[in-house]
């Protein structure tokens, strides 16, 4: 039984009646709601209170930052040994391999100034650190450490060592929310990188798994396929890696084949993650309005397209994929 | 009202808390069955101090859950106001339930919240539909007794 603490006045008679506060507020909340979700009128807003909420995501830090710091100064010294040569032997294979990548990477700008094509390479990058706080665990989506101060822009792609983790979402001043692409409110333009079949990646909720729901039962994929983002969204640039293909089920009497495919990115693990710019001089207009996003801003298309915009995705297949102004960079190494 | 400064920095101290706990990650599982403290601290304090924690309270304790997390603002702040409408409304019944009737009447509150907070998300986009969504309805139930124990026991120590 709960005890009355403070007040045993009689609270009937002071202020308006309960059912009226409770109109204005229900009222006031459906505005804000419609402003939000329709008008985008809060964008600022939202940015500013998030700024204000920044302590309290300090604070929830704090045990996870003193458990680092502390398994960090007691670790022994031969495994930091250990450790230390590894990454030394990485470092080497890695400076290697992009000797070449840097000679491949000139060769393909002189190409494509002959070709005058305008996909470009040139690209800054900054790394940020994913803060460890619970945004919501059936919206994937995470915060970063960088905001509008390091140049943090909405919709800008977002990467890790191994592909395309997401795009941002929401910015403030000192930070980011990510929307990954395995939410399911994000789709992901992608191409097999094999043949250059072009698909849409929407995502589940499952954070091992994509959807290609547009790949007709006769077009050419099989697990195993590379599948590459093909840039014409114009939010990620082409020829990143984003996941690979795991399960291909064709039927028959259906128009669609069940396609999915798991994420490149460890979506579920990485703690820092690549932010990217691309000069936006190099990168092409996005050429179809129908992938761009309506507002669920966050999708790169609507997850379910009208099917004007699917038509695109599932015909296209068909069509030859090295139309002479389709853009077919190959992934970086 | 001799010690109405000292409930109400009682009840900033635990909504600080709560919205603490609301952004700490724990392990994946747990944090899918994560209670919603701060609905049950706003239950709580609606019914315990209800001339303090009014329907304003429970709807700025609502938007600061929307701006830590919400896709939406709005969305948690409306229905945090319903369930503290409807506490205040049967606050004078509530009160003198006895708990397992108290508690029983609090899983009820949670599952319309949990109702009406999915119900908004199916609106704006797909939402999930997994079972896994209404555990936090079960845990919040569960920890309903033993917040009231620990908060009555403070409360009767600080009156």
């Amino acid at each position: 039984m709960v005890t009355l603490s403070s007040d045993s006045r009689p609270i009937i008679g002071h202020g308006p009646a309960l059912g009226a506060r409770f109109f204005f507020l229900a009222i006031a909340s459906i505005a804000l709601m419609v402003a939000d979700h329709r008008g985008g009128y809060m964008e600022v807003t939202r940015s500013w209170l998030q700024t204000a909420v920044n302590p309290l995501y300090v604070v929830v830090q704090v045990p996870g930052q003193f458990w680092g710091w502390l398994t960090g100064s007691f670790s022994d010294r031969s495994r930091l040994r250990t450790e230390n040569a590894q990454l030394n032997d990485e470092l080497r294979t890695a400076r290697v391999k992009l000797l070449r990548f840097d000679a491949l990477t000139e060769e393909n700008r002189r190409l494509r100034a002959i070709r005058n094509a305008s996909q470009g390479m040139g690209e800054r990058t900054l790394i940020a650190e994913i803060v460890r706080v619970d945004v919501d665990p059936y919206r994937h989506r995470v915060r970063i450490n960088k905001g509008s101060q390091d140049g943090v822009f909405k919709g800008q792609p977002v990467l890790d060592a191994f592909g395309i983790v997401g795009q941002v979402t929401r910015v403030d001043e000192i930070g980011a929310e990510i929307i990954l692409i395995s939410d399911n409110e994000h789709a992901t333009p992608v191409q097999v990188n094999r043949n250059g079949i072009r698909s849409i990646a929407v995502g589940t909720g499952d954070i091992h798994r994509l959807n290609l729901p547009f790949l007709t039962i006769e077009s050419d994929v099989k697990p195993d396929d590379l599948l590459v983002s093909s840039g014409l969204d114009g939010i990620f640039p082409a020829g990143y890696p984003v996941a690979t293909i795991t399960k291909v089920e064709r039927d028959p009497s259906a128009t669609f084949a069940v396609v999915e495919a798991r994420p490149l990115a460890q979506l579920d693990r990485a703690r820092e993650v690549l932010l990217l710019w691309v000069d936006p001089s190099t990168q092409p207009a996005p050429p179809a309005p129908a992938v761009k996003p309506a507002r669920p801003a966050p999708s790169t298309a609507p997850a379910s397209p009208p099917p004007t915009t699917a038509s695109p995705a599932t015909t296209e297949p068909t069509s030859a994929p090295e139309a002479s102004d389709e853009p077919t960079t190959p992934p970086p190494p | 009202m001799a010690d109405g400064g000292s409930s109400g920095l009682r009840i900033t101290i635990t909504t600080l808390l709560a919205l603490i706990f609301a952004i700490a990650p724990l392990p994946d599982v747990m944090n899918q069955a994560k209670p919603p403290l701060l609905l049950l601290l706003v239950i709580y304090w609606s019914l315990s101090a209800p001339r303090i924690a009014g329907l304003m309270f429970a709807w700025m304790c609502g938007f600061a859950i929307d701006v830590v997390k919400g896709p939406l603002f709005g969305q948690h702040a409306v229905a945090y106001l319903l369930i503290a409408y409807l506490t205040h409304k049967f606050q004078l019944r509530m009160r003198i339930f006895p708990i397992y009737h108290q508690t029983l009447t609090v899983f009820m509150l949670l599952a319309l919240y949990e109702f009406v907070v999915f119900w908004i998300d199916g609106i704006i986009g797909p939402a999930v539909t997994g079972w896994m969504r209404w555990v936090p309805v079960i845990t919040g139930t569960l920890l309903w007794p033993l917040l009231v124990a620990v908060l009555d026991t403070w409360n009767r120590a600080r009156r």
